[in-house]
């Protein structure tokens, strides 16, 4: 039988605010336990939230991005369960009223169509705080730093039709709410995770099967392999006659499986209803156009302008205008010398190396500014594009510029032709066999020569003019 | 809406709230008289009303996103059952 695969995400993202959601605790990653737990965050008795206003911004901001509607009128409500890193006895969520609703995502799939996924709405919420198990005396430590984070949960539409098509999606998402600047999307830090809604059906089938959830999936790699599990799994089950449970479940990377939570399935009555201590959010017309003012350039309209400006291709594109640090680096570059060069730089030796040392852009060892000095000393033929690299990893390393490396080391391309015709004719007269063979039609051989007469010259002589004049040579 | 003893139960598991077998009748009875004052709510025309979400016609005040609070875990801890390592202590979770 053929079976379709239907999946709906459930992405949270941490919105990269300085304080929490509903008090003035910090945010920031990584403090000694409880030190960033306020009085609000720990549910005490008498204490009332008030809402972040940045929230707000960031949300709205989304909610344009993906073609949404902002809701003029949200209301938060009370999620009500019971576990140790929720103080309160509930999570505060935003459950019939959300903030932003009815947006969409266009991916561009392989085969180069769009297609076009659907966004349910996207709330806002507070984070839970993190409960740890190892090494307890059989007990549980609570660290309740994390809690009262605010999150924007983004549910899609049951849209896509594989683990490839969700993971594209995921990247998008990833890629909006970075360029906006609203989530550092930071993956292993948690900041950016994701729950995946799966299930299968015969094709054709318009009714939708059985579907599981897999929770907290918290890489991009994760969420494929998990997802792609799971729908083996599925089709195994009812192709052996059996029935998918509705169920959540748990990834687990070192056994590439997924597993059943079964037990804390019970009693999922999260009886909502709308947070008395928090008044509804209204958006005025005014405050969203405030926030539309403030709108960064999106990567599909740079992407656009980017092939229109500078003629790149679309591969060099998707690279650059992955993240907003790389684009706004090329462009940097691209305003001091030829843009395609610097394109193929920045996607080439600069994203090689930044790749070496785990760096983000930003902490690039070799500015915009040094890299033009660079890029100049190709497009003046001062140096060749190969020498430019051994240039381009001094730089790296030492930190110096261009032109100190280039002076110092004596790299300057010889361009006095009768030091490379000196060069030439000592390679001609040391190789006859070769000289031979190219002369009997073996037009191979002259890579051969032209590789000698680099080597000879340290690889400072200009190429083109190397093979001219070997042509010239050993054909006359 | 009569209640019945199931739903007594399930509620009182909710709000992990231990209710003895012989307290069972009562609350029956009690809580089925609150929901029967729902019913009388019910019965008013609401048609295209709104749902109201708070009763105070206002909308919510909005903070600056500034860190304000001062770290106080030893003064709030000096409350907690258990504490190890900056950490509450709670019993053991099983995930």
């Amino acid at each position: 039988m053929q079976w379709e695969v239907v999946i709906g995400l459930e992405v949270h993202a941490q919105l990269a605010t300085h304080s929490k959601i509903f008090s003035g605790a910090s945010t920031a990653y990584g403090a000694e336990p409880n030190t960033q737990a306020d009085l609000v965050t720990l549910g005490y008795p008498g204490v009332l939230p008030v809402l972040n206003q940045e929230v707000v911004v960031m949300a709205a901001k989304f909610g344009l991005a993906v073609g949404a509607t902002v809701a003029p009128r949200s209301v938060f409500a009370r999620k009500n369960y019971f576990y140790p890193d929720l103080p309160k006895g509930y999570q505060i969520s935003q459950y019939e009223l959300p903030i932003v609703e009815h947006g969409h995502i266009d991916l561009t799939l392989e085969d180069g169509s769009v297609k076009r996924i659907g966004i349910t709405r996207a709330h806002l919420e507070e984070d839970a705080g993190k409960s740890l198990h190892e090494n307890m005396g059989g007990k549980t430590g609570i660290d309740l730093n994390r809690a009262g984070t605010p999150l924007l949960e983004i549910v899609s539409e049951p849209d896509m039709r594989s683990a490839k098509e969700a993971v594209n999606y995921m990247r998008r998402i990833h890629q909006i709410v970075r360029y906006l600047g609203i989530s550092d999307g930071n993956m292993q830090e948690g900041s950016f995770r994701c729950d995946a809604n799966v299930s299968v059906r015969p094709v054709g089938q318009q009714e939708l099967g059985t579907r599981t959830e897999i929770k907290n999936l918290n890489s991009f790699r994760f969420v494929e392999k998990a997802i792609n599990f799971e729908i083996e799994r599925q089709i195994e089950v009812i192709e052996d006659g059996g029935k998918v449970v509705q169920e959540t479940r748990l990834y687990d990377s070192d056994r590439d499986e997924t597993r059943s939570m079964r037990g804390k399935e019970e009693a999922n009555d999260y009886r909502y209803f709308p947070d008395p201590d928090l008044l509804p959010v209204e958006i005025s017309a005014e405050f969203l156009e405030s926030v539309k003012a403030a709108m960064p350039e999106l990567p599909q309209a740079k992407a656009a302008r980017f092939a229109a400006q500078y003629g790149l291709k679309s591969v060099d594109i998707e690279v650059l205008t992955a993240a907003q640090g790389t684009a706004d680096y090329f462009e940097a570059v691209a305003a001091g010398c030829d843009a395609k060069l610097a394109a193929n730089w920045v996607t080439g030796e600069l994203g090689a190396a930044l790749n070496r040392d785990g760096l983000d852009i930003a902490e690039s060892r070799i500015g915009p500014a040094a890299l033009i000095g660079l890029l100049k000393r190709i497009e003046d033929n001062t140096v060749s594009g190969k020498i430019a690299k051994d240039v381009f990893a001094t730089m790296w390393d030492e930190g110096s510029d261009a032109d100190a490396i280039i002076n110092a080391k004596g790299l300057k391309q010889i361009t006095d032709t009768g030091a490379i015709e000196a060069a030439v004719d000592r390679v001609i007269a040391e190789n006859p066999e070769q000289v031979q063979q190219f002369r009997e039609g073996k037009d191979k051989v002259l890579g051969f020569f032209v590789g000698q007469v680099m080597k000879a010259t340290q690889g400072k002589a200009n190429p083109g003019q190397v093979n001219q004049m070997l042509r010239d040579k050993l054909n006359s | 809406m009569a209640l019945t003893r199931k739903d007594i139960e399930y509620i009182a598991h909710l709000a992990r709230l231990e209710v003895h077998e012989d307290e069972i009748p009562a609350y029956t009875d009690k809580l089925g008289k609150i929901i029967g004052f729902i019913d009388a709510l019910d019965a008013a025309e609401t048609g295209d009303l709104l749902p109201m979400a708070h009763p105070l016609n206002m909308s919510q005040r909005l903070r600056p996103d500034v860190v304000t609070a001062a770290d106080q875990r030893d003064v709030y801890q000096q409350n907690a059952a258990e504490k190890e390592g900056g950490l509450y202590i709670v019993p053991r979770v099983v995930e």
